[in-house]
């Protein structure tokens, strides 16, 4: 790059969400935010923009397709079906952000729902405290994990692996080979197969763009205050307006009946402000937390967060600790999914989540990924299974097609570490 | 002459039998640049890493702006405003240059991330170093080129106020236009009151930005001079040690 030859001249360009502060400085308008954001796309800093063309694609193919495919019925059910992959995908979001992975968060929240679904058949222990110990079951396997990858040394590849098969055996002392529990808390079941009142849904939406819209106002001001340039307000409305308009289509068309005239049913899944308060949390976290920030810094050069002081071992062996435990999450929204547990429970849908984030955007070398990418990989996934499912192709056809979309993305996130590599020079 | 900010008295380091370290004296001064420099083995990375806490020195005593300090640890150093930018530069790639400028050390408001301040202070370092040539403080340090990276690494000293500021070969891997640049800083970065220790086995570079000259050779230091009073043929002799100068100072 000849950016440091042409010297002296004016700093114009900006990046969308911070304007430089040198040079020039000042305000940036929308075009330079949009030029920046094009500069960075092509530099290889793609994010989940090929997962949302992805999306969009897959959706015009199967709503063509089968008229099905986009009935209120089959998109609160796509909804539902997601929900674990989604957050299985967040939970691994910690872990591979920092280079690693964890091959056995499927079976610990296998083991955690055995453990949960059993203790609180008839007779048994009170659900909440089931629930508590099952979460603790994710504290317990997390820092295990931790302790010999952050700690030890051992690669996190082997470590999870050990335990994808140990835990396997765990399960089936739990619950025995065959056998099979049913969930019988109602609390639990709700979560998946009950929805909010419509108005609840709208109440929803209004929480979450408030949020959204005061701390970016937070944000401004704060910026104000210490002399930093704000981007355009725009920008900032643009984003809300996206959001916004996505989601009250998406209520909108949950809250209408997809029962029957006798029966209705409607309403957004329970499911749904859970996960969105996961996401939001979470990418809080990660953005605005020391916690967050050197998880990235771990993965881009462990050496240098090191020499900065960042205290490698005990990051790592936290995020160890926050993906089993979001791993647990998923395993109850699962098991309220399927209304039981059995002891293969979480074996197949790890390589699925690990998917779901790569699809996403999340790269397997460590570093780059947000929350969100996992979501809208997750959801990609959840999208073939769903449109394979309905136009009668086999399980066998859908995997394959998984499988194709994974190793394309993992070909997409290689590239573009070579091209942002390549852009540096 | 002032009190130096840093300075060492007869300190010692042994690697088992090995005396890496035999009784070195070293200074440094606010506002100057001192090049250390010595052949691979003289001891340098040695003397910087006790400096850095990073390996306590065996004996001697270290004065930090004319008092007795210890330097047992990483943080002991970073408490008294000493920094070393690394060879190998120690940045994230995949960071902004803010968040790497701020990397161990963000400002906090009400325990989330002032990224407003953050973003000013990062912005008036790199104006006190009078850098132009970063075109956005939010571009990934992975899009920059060896100099600005260097140029990244540099600023981070000074948005940490460090008094004393260790730079090992910083112009080692750039090429001949950054390396300008890059000495350009340096000075800049001691003109600005801090004292600059820099590393380099380029005697071209030591001579174009080094006030003094400091040289070590096998353990010992076998010459500290004004750069100005002497000439990279008798810097030459000193490192390998054909010559030796006994007079101390002027």
């Amino acid at each position: 790059m000849s950016a440091d030859i042409e010297s002296g001249g004016p700093a114009i360009e900006v990046a969308n969400d911070a304007p430089s502060l040198l040079g020039k400085g000042g305000h940036g308008g929308v075009r330079d935010a949009v030029t920046a954001y094009l500069r960075r796309v092509r530099g290889g800093d793609m994010g989940p923009l090929p997962a949302v063309g992805g999306l969009v694609v897959l959706v015009i193919i199967f709503a063509s397709a089968n008229p099905l495919f986009l009935t209120e019925r089959n998109i609160a059910n796509l909804f539902t079906q997601a929900a674990p992959l989604v957050t299985l995908g967040m939970a691994l979001v910690f872990v591979l952000l920092l280079g690693e992975i964890d091959l056995s968060a499927g079976v610990t929240f296998g083991v955690a729902m055995g453990v949960f679904v059993k203790l609180t058949q008839p007779g048994g222990m009170s659900w909440p405290l089931a629930l508590l110990l099952a979460l603790g079951i994710g504290v317990a396997v997390g820092t295990f994990i931790g302790f010999f990858v952050a700690k030890i040394g051992v690669p996190s590849f082997v470590v999870s692996l050990g335990l994808f098969l140990g835990l396997q055996g765990v399960m089936l002392v739990i619950i025995g080979a065959g056998g099979t529990y049913r969930l019988i808390p109602s609390q639990i079941r709700a979560i998946q197969n009950q929805n909010l009142p419509p108005w609840a849904g709208w109440v929803m939406l209004v929480a979450v763009l408030g949020i959204l819209l005061a701390v970016a106002v937070i944000d401004r001001t704060r910026r104000a205050a210490s002399g930093a340039p704000n981007p355009p307000l725009s920008i900032m409305y643009a984003k809300l307006g996206v959001i916004a308009v996505l989601g009250a289509a998406v209520v909108f068309y949950l809250n209408q009946n997809r029962g029957t005239a006798a029966r209705e049913l409607a309403g957004v899944p329970i499911v749904v402000p859970i996960v969105l308060l996961i996401l939001m949390v979470g990418t809080f976290v990660l953005d605005r937390t020391r916690f967050g920030r050197y998880i990235y810094a771990i993965g881009g050069n462990t050496e240098a967060a090191r020499r900065a002081g960042v205290n490698v071992t005990a990051v790592k062996w936290s995020a160890f600790v926050v993906c089993s435990v979001l791993s647990v999450v998923a395993g109850i929204f699962t098991v309220s999914k399927v209304g039981s547990a059995d002891a293969a429970m979480g074996r197949e849908i790890v390589l699925s989540g690990v998917a779901a984030a790569v699809v996403g955007g999340v790269s397997l070398f460590g570093g780059r990924g947000r929350l969100v990418y996992a979501v809208i990989g997750a959801t990609v996934i959840a999208v073939i299974t769903n449109g394979m499912g309905l136009l009668k192709f086999s399980a066998g056809a859908n995997l394959a097609v998984t499988g194709g979309v994974l190793v394309l993305a993992a070909t997409v996130d290689a590239l573009a570490r070579k091209r942002s590599g390549a852009t540096g020079v | 002459m002032a009190t130096p900010i840093v300075e060492l008295r007869g300190v010692t380091k042994s690697f088992g039998p090995v005396d890496v370290l035999k009784g070195v004296d070293f200074t440094a001064e606010a506002g100057r640049v001192t090049a250390l420099v010595g052949d691979n083995g003289a001891g340098k990375s040695t003397l910087i890493k006790g400096l850095a806490g990073v390996q306590p020195y065996d004996g001697g005593e270290v004065l930090f702006e004319g008092d007795a300090v210890s330097l047992h640890h990483p943080r002991d150093a970073a408490h008294l405003g000493i920094e070393v930018v690394y060879q190998d530069l120690a940045l994230c790639d995949n960071l902004d240059i803010v968040q790497n400028m701020f990397l161990g050390r963000e400002e906090l408001a009400v325990g989330t991330f002032d990224e407003g301040r953050m973003e000013a202070e990062a912005a008036r370092a790199l104006q006190t170093l009078s850098v132009k040539t970063v075109k956005s403080l939010r571009q990934k340090v992975a899009s920059l080129s060896g100099g600005q990276r260097q140029t990244v690494a540099i600023a981070r000293s000074v948005v940490k106020q460090a008094k004393v500021v260790i730079l090992d070969e910083p112009t080692a891997a750039l090429g001949v236009a950054q390396t300008a640049q890059v000495l350009d800083l340096v000075r800049r970065l001691a003109d600005s009151g801090v004292a600059v220790v820099i590393i380099s086995h380029n005697l071209q570079d030591v001579f174009a930005v080094a006030d003094d000259i400091s040289v070590l050779y096998l353990g010992t230091m076998t010459a500290r001079i004004e750069a100005k009073r002497t000439n990279p043929n008798d810097v030459v002799g000193y490192i390998t040690g054909t010559k030796r100068m006994t007079e101390v100072q002027a």
